[in-house]
């Protein structure tokens, strides 16, 4: 499998859903899961999967005796490995600048030079196909298409690639050409295509082209939370109701519309705060447009929560609320659920397609939106079924189910 | 010999437009006319008028062997008198066959047996009189909304005077015993009951014109064939079903109004005859007792309450809802009244169930709304702003015996103004006698007298009534100040009264 962020060190949906999808289909039992990570910190989780960094794979040959390699790169990478992926170098990368074991640094972010670090990850790509064996390869979303290619060119074995969105969520429709012709390249080479939501699905098939019978639906999941977090209380004092938004403040998580019918409700209502959690480009226009509508009194912004902080502010709230403009699945309102918080989604986010004990609105339906916010604030048993059955809903999506169609979808390549 | 008894229910709610929370407080008008209107109309047109021309012609044919029981909700007469004034007609030559039996049930098709019996006894009275009005019968068979029944309900329905009680075949009631018999209640020994053979029923009105169905097609000889079949002892076949099986779930295309035009023939040469409740309670005797601890209905699969009320959003507003009753029973404004009446309709808990499997796209079917969690929400703003109305006119810091006893003062004042009233209507017609022609010059100075006079009668106590009798001298001027002041005068007396 080729991804680009693993749990803990994640920047965003993807390293969390990397991670489930890996172990849910770990769970399932017979698979033995090499996951290529452009830059490993350590302190991943290794016993449902074989974990290899990119900038720790050599591709070009330097003389280093076992000792150097254990302490350079020992807490990542058995040094054995090391020496097996030198083996299988392919090609002369000298030119590149690469460092004293001969790897290439990656920064494993999502930098200026990301295209750069695209094609150099795809390098390393080639020697980890030659050295290890396996009988599918599985890229996650765009950035490790390229690898996945080139490792399928290389070992002539099946590629699947998981897309957890495509450029049409991030832009609004204002495609990146450059990121199009990477995505849709890894479509037409691709043997099967496993996409997070049917929204998604349709995304591929109408936008990139591509035959149906080629995209497979399988939908994300929720690792459950540990005791520790389900067991967050809410502070002590709090005397009103607390409406969140928890994500990137940026165009395709519709920030403005939930700005908006914050105004509506607290138009009508008095003990209600709404906070808005997260950063992003749009973050000052909110700020002014709070202000503008004269509410910047109850509407707080807390800055980007990370880790605990963003499960601290689900315990404190009563409503979650996401009013994605395009979301290909969308996992956080999942954990709201899990935290027992009644969440509110667009019919616009790919996890509308799964979930029951939700309420689901246009996301440009700012009075759908301020209505449902205030059934829930303001009548006990709204809150109380949604946060119950929601709960019970939840729990019962779990990442095995999730592996076992991605197993399934294995064995059809395998077989045919 | 055996016996068919038909039973067709028809009902229709009020349903609410879409009600916002900005709403509460400023707008009272809670209906979506148009939506009554458009389903109303399409139904009656594709099926009651279609269905009741059927039946009429049966009847005719059969020489008035063929026999029919209804049972029509307060809320379907009051849209059908409006929006399709001729099924009203149409049911009323049905009606005159005297082939042709109504049942009683709750006005608003609600769920009050199960929360507020005075409401209950309310509704059925408000319902039979109605069925009197316009179809001059006074209905005694009970059938209660939805087929919900349990022992309680059968005391309360004999306490009324009903002979017998219509009910569904729940199997966890039933267990092995046939509904093809006439039954008596546990709690109430002389009520009989008649149980709905649910699989016969169904048959017709489910299934019919499905052609995954194994039986498919059904035909009329087949149909009475099966009823023949049935043991010799078990000589009751009680078929009740919605009234738009007819031309709406089965369309007219299937051929189920062919199909019930040849059952008669067919039931007279295997000597089937077609009897209404009131016939089969007189000349069957009952079995056995039914106990019934617990509600039972005839929707959904777990044919329990679980419909209106198997979560809890479905209760909590029941349960707001019938919090107010008893105040809003104290209350003579007209439109409270009637807002109170469409409000407890059952289709609203009905809406709101959350139910996933087959049961749920029923559910979803009939909803005008997209989920349970918006039709509870819709709902919820409605009933707040109701509460607010019912709490402008009694706020709830008085208790209500205290309330009853200034309402029954303040009656007694009414009566006693009206009274004088009429005196100096009297003694005014004998002056504008005396003084022809000063008649205008009179009337002027006399009318803010009038005025002064009715101002502590009209606080609370329902201005309709008390206009009503007036002369028409006097009725100017409270018929002019009537919609201003009826409302601060409503609430300001009573607020000050308690302190």
């Amino acid at each position: 499998m080729f991804g680009w962020e693993f749990p803990p060190h994640i920047l965003g949906g993807l390293g969390t859903a990397s991670y489930g999808l890996t172990k849910g289909m770990w769970e399932n039992g017979d698979m033995d899961i090499t996951f290529v990570i452009p830059k490993p910190w350590g302190d991943e989780p290794k016993d449902f999967a074989n974990i290899i960094g990119a900038n720790s794979t050599p591709v070009a040959w330097r003389d280093v005796n076992m000792d150097y390699v254990q302490a350079r790169i020992g807490d990542v990478m058995d040094p054995q490995l090391y020496y097996r992926l030198r083996d299988h170098i392919y090609g002369d990368f000298n030119y590149m600048s690469t460092n004293d074991l001969g790897c290439i640094e990656f920064s494993g972010r999502y930098p200026e030079n990301l295209l750069e670090e695209i094609n150099n990850y795809s390098i390393v790509a080639g020697v980890i196909a030659r050295t290890v064996d396996c009988d599918v390869i599985h890229s996650h979303d765009w950035l490790t298409y390229p690898a996945g290619i080139h490792a399928k060119q290389v070992t002539g074995k099946p590629l699947v690639i998981h897309v957890h969105a495509t450029d049409f969520d991030r832009s609004r429709g204002n495609v990146n050409p450059t990121v199009f012709s990477i995505e849709k390249d890894g479509m037409n080479h691709a043997d099967h295509i496993i996409t997070v939501s049917n929204l998604t699905r349709r995304t591929v098939i109408e936008k990139y082209g591509i035959s149906p019978d080629k995209v497979t639906t399988v939908h994300n999941a929720v690792e459950p939370l540990s005791e520790e977090l389900l067991n967050l209380e809410a502070p002590p004092g709090k005397t009103s109701k607390v409406i969140t938004f928890l994500g990137r403040i940026t165009m395709q998580k519709g920030p403005e519309y939930f700005v908006e019918a914050a105004a509506q409700v607290l138009h009508k209502v008095n003990n209600a705060q709404f906070v808005m959690a997260g950063s992003g480009d749009m973050m000052d226009k909110m700020i002014r447009l709070a202000a503008k509508r004269d509410i910047a009194d109850r509407f707080h912004f807390t800055g980007f929560l990370k880790g605990k902080q963003v499960y601290e502010m689900l315990a404190a709230s009563d409503v979650y609320i996401m009013p994605s403009v395009s979301e290909p699945f969308g996992i956080s309102p999942l954990e709201a659920m899990q935290m027992g918080v009644p969440s509110i989604i667009s019919k616009q986010s790919g996890c509308a397609e799964i979930l029951d004990n939700v309420i689901k609105i246009d996301y440009w339906d700012i009075n759908a939106m301020a209505d449902a916010i205030y059934s829930i604030i303001e009548y006990p048993a709204m809150y109380n079924e949604l946060r119950e059955q929601g709960l019970a809903e939840v729990n019962q999506i779990t990442w095995d189910k999730a592996g076992a169609k991605v197993i399934d979808i294995y064995r059809r390549l395998i077989n045919r | 010999m055996k016996a068919i008894c038909f039973y067709f229910q028809i009902h229709q709610p009020f349903r609410l437009k879409h009600y916002r929370f900005f709403d509460i407080g400023n707008d009272h008008y809670y209906y979506d006319d148009f939506a009554d209107d458009d389903i109303i109309t399409r139904i009656a047109q594709r099926s009651y008028l279609p269905a009741n021309e059927m039946l009429l012609d049966m009847i005719r044919e059969n020489g008035k062997k063929f026999k029919v029981a209804f049972s029509i909700s307060g809320t379907a007469l009051e849209q059908l008198e409006q929006y399709v004034p001729e099924f009203i007609d149409s049911m009323k030559e049905l009606a005159a066959t005297g082939c042709v039996e109504f049942l009683s049930e709750t006005y608003a098709h609600s769920l009050s047996s199960l929360y507020d019996p005075e409401e209950f006894a309310a509704q059925v009275k408000a319902h039979d009189e109605k069925i009197f009005q316009l179809f001059g019968q006074k209905p005694k068979v009970f059938r209660n909304t939805e087929l919900i029944y349990d022992d309680d309900i059968a005391s309360m329905a004999y306490a009324m005077g009903f002979k017998a009680a219509i009910t569904a075949d729940a199997k966890h009631v039933l267990g092995w015993r046939s509904p093809n018999f006439l039954y008596s209640s546990a709690s109430a020994p002389k009520l009989k009951l008649m149980l709905k053979n649910g699989k016969l029923s169904d048959d017709i009105s489910f299934r019919f014109s499905n052609p995954e169905w194994a039986s498919y097609p059904l035909t009329a000889d087949k149909y009475i064939k099966w009823i023949n079949e049935l043991p010799e002892e078990e000589q009751l076949v009680n078929l009740f079903m919605n009234y738009d099986a007819f031309g709406e779930l089965q369309p007219r295309e299937s051929g189920i109004f062919e199909f019930m035009k040849a059952l008669p023939r067919f039931a007279a040469e295997n000597d089937i005859q077609f009897w209404t409740p009131s016939e089969v309670v007189s000349k069957f005797k009952p079995v056995a007792e039914l106990a019934v601890p617990y509600p039972m209905s005839w929707t959904d699969e777990a044919r329990d309450t679980s419909a209106w009320l198997g979560n809890t959003l479905q209760q909590e507003a029941v349960k707001k809802l019938y919090s107010i009753g008893e105040r809003v029973r104290l209350c003579t404004d007209r439109r409270i009244k009637q807002d109170w009446n469409y409000l407890q309709a059952s289709d609203h808990f009905f809406y709101m169930s959350t139910k996933h499997n087959d049961d749920g796209s029923v559910h979803s079917h009939y909803s005008p709304y997209d989920s349970p969690y918006t039709a509870f929400t819709n709902y919820m703003n409605v009933l707040s702003d109701f509460m607010i109305r019912v709490e402008e006119q009694y706020p709830a810091s008085i208790d209500n015996e205290e309330l009853n006893s200034l309402l029954l003062t303040i009656r007694n004042q009414e009566q006693e103004i009206q009274k004088l009233h009429r005196e100096v209507e009297m003694m005014r017609n004998n002056i504008v006698k005396d003084t022809t022609g000063d008649f205008p010059v009179d009337e002027t100075p006399e009318a803010p007298v009038v005025k002064e006079e009715e101002k502590p009668a009209e606080k609370k106590a329902a201005p309709k009534k008390a206009a009503a009798p007036k002369k028409p001298a006097a009725k100017k001027a409270p018929a002019a100040k009537k919609p201003a002041a009826k409302k601060p005068a409503a609430k300001k007396p009573a607020a000050k009264k308690e302190k």
